[in-house]
C-alpha cells in the first residue's frame, strides 16, 4: 500500500520533470497535425473537390471520423459517471485518463462537420443567433439538433473532468515554485479543502454523474439520426439509436484501454493502473462486444428477411460487394479477435485487452465508414449508383486527428496528475477506516495534504 | 410538369438545352469520371429483357420538385426550402454546403460545386444572364427554370392578364422534339398538364417513398 507522500510522488512526476521521451513523442505527433492543418487549408482554398467524396456519396471520411470520434467520446464521462453512481471503488484510478478522452474526442469529432462543410467559413450559419440574414437555422434538421447536442455534451463534460481536478491542482499548487506556482494558484481556484468545499464539491460531482448520463445517450442518438431521419437504404431504421449509443461505448472503453495501457507504459503507473483494472474494463468489454454482434445481427437479419429492392442492394454490396472485404475485416476485428481474448480469463491479461482493443478501435471506424458510405453509393436510382475513394487530404486529415488526439493527450498529462489523487487518497482512508467502506463517498473528506 | 415515356426518344436535347439556359459548369473529363458532373435532368436510361430480346427504355429524371420534399426539412439553413407556389428551391447563398440534402434526395438529382465553375474564353459571352452562377461550396438543382417563371409572371402583370398554358416553357420542355415533356400549371385543373396529369397512365417516381413529387411520368401498362 502506497503512502500518500508516494502517491503525490509518483502522480506529481509528470508535472514536474519532462524527459526527452516526451519531445521523441511530441514532435512526430505535431508534424502530423501540422501537415492535416496544410490539407485543411489546401482544401479551403481549392475547393472539397480535393477531397474524393463525390456525387452520390456525399459523406465519406469526414462523416465516418465524426461518428468514430464521437463515439471514442463515449469512453469518458459515461463509463465514469456510471462507475461513479455505481460507487465501483475499482475506478478510481481510471476515471481521470477516461474523462479527458471524453473532451478531447469530442473536440476533435466535432470539428469534423466543418471540414467537410463545402464552405467552412459560414459554420457559424447554423448557430441560432440574431443575423443579418433575419431567419432562424432550421430545428427540423437533424444537424442542427447534432450541434445542440454535441455543445450540451462538450460543456457538461468539461464541467466533468475540470470539477474533481480543482484538488488536485491545490496539491500542485502547495508543491509548486515558480511560474506553476502562479499557475496552479489560478488554477485551483482558492481551493483550502475546508469542509464546506468539499460537500460542494461531492454534491456537484453527484449531480453531474446524474445528468451527464442521458446527455451522452442523447448525443449519440441524436448522431445516429442525422442518418436515420433520412430516406435512404440501410439508414432509415428504427434500431440506430440505440445501435450507435452501444458502438459508442464499444468503442470508446475499447479508446480507454489503450490510452490506458499507454500512460501506464509511458508515466511508470504500473502499481497504479493495475491488471485488475485491465481485467475489469475487460469484461464490460466483452458484453459490449456481445451487445454489438446483438445489434449487428438483428440489422441485418430484419434487413435480409424483409427483402427489400433497395435495401437488399446495399445489403449485398456490404455482404458480398465492393465493400464486403472491409465488413468482413470488421467482423473479425470487432468479434472474433476481442470475443475469445476477453472470455477466456487466462487471456484477459492486460496485452489480451489491449490487443483487442486496438482492433475493435479499428473494427468501429470501419463500422461507421460502411454504415455511411455503401448507403449513399447505392441509393434508389441504379442509373446514379456510384462509389467512393479517398484522396490524400481525407487521409491526411484523419491521421492528423489521430496524432492531434495524442498531442492534446501528451499536453494534459503535462499539467494534470492523470489519476485523481485526491479520490485514490481517499480511496485509501476508506481501506484504512473499514465503516467507510459501506459507502465509498466518505462523509468526511479526505485533507489534502499541505 | 408531366413525362411522357412512351413518347421520349432519349435524344438529350433537353440535357444540352438545360446546361445552356441554367450555366451549368463544365467541369472536364477527369472530374466527370469520377461522378461529379452536373446535369439538371438526365436521361436514364434502362434495359428490358435478354439479348436479342431487348426494349431500351429512356427515363428523362430532374428534380421531382416533391410537396413532401426530404431535402428541405433536413437542411440546417433553409438553403433548400419550399416557396410560395409549391417549388422545391434552393437559396444559393444561404448553403453552407453539408450536402445533407443530396444525400436525403432520393432521386439524386442535386448536385454539388466541388469547385469554383470556370468557363473559358469565349464560353463565358454565352452565359446566361438572368441565371445566377454558383461558387464553390454550394448544392444546385434543377429549379423548373424559375427564371422564365418569374420573367412570365412580371410580364403579365404588366400587361394586367392572366397566364395563359403553355405561354412559356422551361428549356428542356422548349427543346423536347417529340414533345415528350409538359409542363404547366397543375393548379388549374384545365391546363394541359394537369388533365396529362391526371391519365391512368400516369404514374410518380418512386411514389412509394411519399415524396408527393410534382412530376408525373405517362408509361403504357405492359
Amino acid at each position: 500500500m502506497k503512502t500518500r507522500d508516494e502517491i503525490n510522488e509518483d502522480l506529481l512526476r509528470p508535472l514536474f520533470h519532462t524527459s526527452w521521451r516526451f519531445f521523441v513523442a511530441f514532435i512526430p505527433l505535431a508534424l502530423l497535425v501540422l501537415a492535416a492543418y496544410g490539407a485543411f487549408i489546401y482544401q479551403m482554398w481549392s475547393g472539397i473537390g480535393v477531397a474524393g467524396i463525390r456525387r452520390p456519396v456525399f459523406w465519406g471520411f469526414y462523416i465516418t471520423n465524426f461518428v468514430f470520434w464521437i463515439g471514442i467520446s463515449h469512453a469518458g464521462t459515461l463509463i465514469s459517471a456510471i462507475l461513479r453512481l455505481a460507487n465501483a471503488t475499482w475506478r478510481r484510478p481510471v476515471t481521470r485518463c477516461a474523462e479527458v478522452i471524453t473532451v478531447f474526442a469530442l473536440s476533435i469529432g466535432a470539428l469534423f462537420p466543418i471540414i467537410h462543410l463545402g464552405r467552412p467559413w459560414l459554420f457559424y450559419w447554423l448557430i441560432p443567433y440574431p443575423n443579418e440574414r433575419s431567419i432562424w437555422p432550421n430545428f427540423r434538421s437533424p444537424l442542427l439538433w447534432d450541434l445542440t447536442a454535441i455543445t450540451t455534451y462538450l460543456t457538461g463534460s468539461v464541467s466533468f473532468l475540470l470539477l474533481p481536478i480543482i484538488p488536485d491542482w491545490a496539491v500542485v499548487r502547495d508543491k509548486a515554485a515558480g511560474w506553476r506556482k502562479k499557475l496552479y494558484t489560478a488554477l485551483a481556484l482558492g481551493w483550502r479543502g475546508t469542509p464546506k468545499q468539499w460537500h460542494r464539491l461531492e454534491t456537484a460531482m453527484h449531480t453531474m454523474a446524474v445528468v451527464i448520463i442521458p446527455v451522452a445517450v442523447s448525443v449519440h442518438s441524436i448522431v445516429s439520426w442525422d442518418f436515420a431521419m433520412a430516406p435512404v437504404p440501410m439508414w432509415h431504421s428504427t434500431i440506430f439509436a440505440p445501435y450507435f449509443v452501444a458502438g459508442a461505448i464499444f468503442s470508446g472503453i475499447a479508446g480507454l484501454i489503450v490510452a490506458m495501457a499507454f500512460l501506464r507504459k509511458f508515466l511508470r503507473l504500473e502499481e497504479y493502473l493495475q491488471p485488475i483494472h485491465f481485467d475489469n474494463l475487460g469484461k464490460l468489454l466483452l458484453m459490449m462486444v456481445l451487445l454489438w454482434l446483438y445489434f449487428t445481427v438483428s440489422e441485418r437479419l430484419t434487413t435480409w428477411y424483409g427483402n427489400q429492392n433497395d435495401e437488399m442492394a446495399v445489403f449485398w454490396l456490404t455482404q458480398r460487394g465492393s465493400f464486403a472485404p472491409l465488413f468482413w475485416v470488421m467482423v473479425l476485428c470487432n468479434f472474433l479477435i476481442p470475443f475469445p481474448l476477453l472470455a477466456a480469463k487466462k487471456l484477459r491479461t492486460i496485452t489480451g485487452t489491449v490487443i483487442a482493443s486496438s482492433t475493435i478501435v479499428v473494427g468501429m471506424w470501419l463500422e461507421r465508414f460502411l454504415i455511411i458510405v455503401p448507403s449513399l453509393a447505392h441509393k434508389y436510382l441504379p442509373y446514379s449508383w456510384g462509389s467512393y475513394r479517398p484522396t490524400w487530404v481525407e487521409i491526411t486529415i484523419t491521421v492528423g486527428t489521430f496524432a492531434g488526439m495524442g498531442i492534446l493527450y501528451l499536453l494534459f498529462v503535462k499539467f494534470v496528475p492523470i489519476i485523481s489523487i485526491w479520490e485514490l487518497k481517499a480511496g485509501l482512508k476508506a481501506v484504512h477506516s473499514p465503516q467507510l467502506t459501506i459507502d465509498s463517498k466518505p462523509m468526511v473528506a479526505p485533507l489534502v495534504d499541505r | 410538369m408531366v413525362v411522357d415515356l412512351d413518347r421520349c426518344t432519349g435524344c438529350e436535347a433537353c440535357v444540352v438545352a438545360c446546361r445552356a439556359e441554367n450555366n451549368i459548369p463544365t467541369i472536364g473529363e477527369a472530374q466527370a469520371s469520377i461522378g461529379r458532373a452536373i446535369h439538371w435532368i438526365r436521361v436514364e436510361r434502362y434495359w428490358e429483357g435478354e439479348f436479342p430480346d431487348v426494349r431500351v427504355k429512356f427515363q428523362p429524371v430532374l428534380c421531382q420538385q416533391c410537396d413532401a420534399a426530404p431535402c428541405e426539412t433536413v437542411c440546417p439553413t433553409y438553403a433548400s426550402y419550399h416557396n410560395p407556389e409549391g417549388l422545391n428551391a434552393q437559396v444559393y447563398n444561404r448553403c453552407v454546403g453539408t450536402r445533407y440534402c443530396g444525400n436525403a434526395c432520393p432521386y439524386t438529382v442535386r448536385f454539388f460545386n466541388w469547385f469554383n465553375p470556370a468557363w473559358d474564353k469565349p464560353l463565358n459571352l454565352q452565359l446566361n444572364p438572368d441565371v445566377s452562377i454558383r461558387e464553390v461550396g454550394v448544392m444546385e438543382k434543377c429549379t423548373f427554370c424559375v427564371q422564365r417563371i418569374k420573367a412570365a409572371e412580371i410580364r403579365v402583370e404588366a400587361e394586367k392578364r392572366e397566364l395563359k398554358d403553355g405561354e412559356f416553357n422551361p428549356a428542356c420542355v422548349q427543346s423536347c422534339a417529340p414533345k415528350a415533356l409538359v409542363f404547366g400549371d397543375l393548379n388549374d385543373p384545365a391546363s394541359e398538364v394537369s388533365r396529362l396529369a391526371r391519365s391512368n397512365r400516369g404514374t410518380k417516381l418512386l411514389e412509394e417513398l411519399g415524396t408527393r413529387p410534382k412530376v408525373t411520368y405517362l408509361q403504357r401498362d405492359s
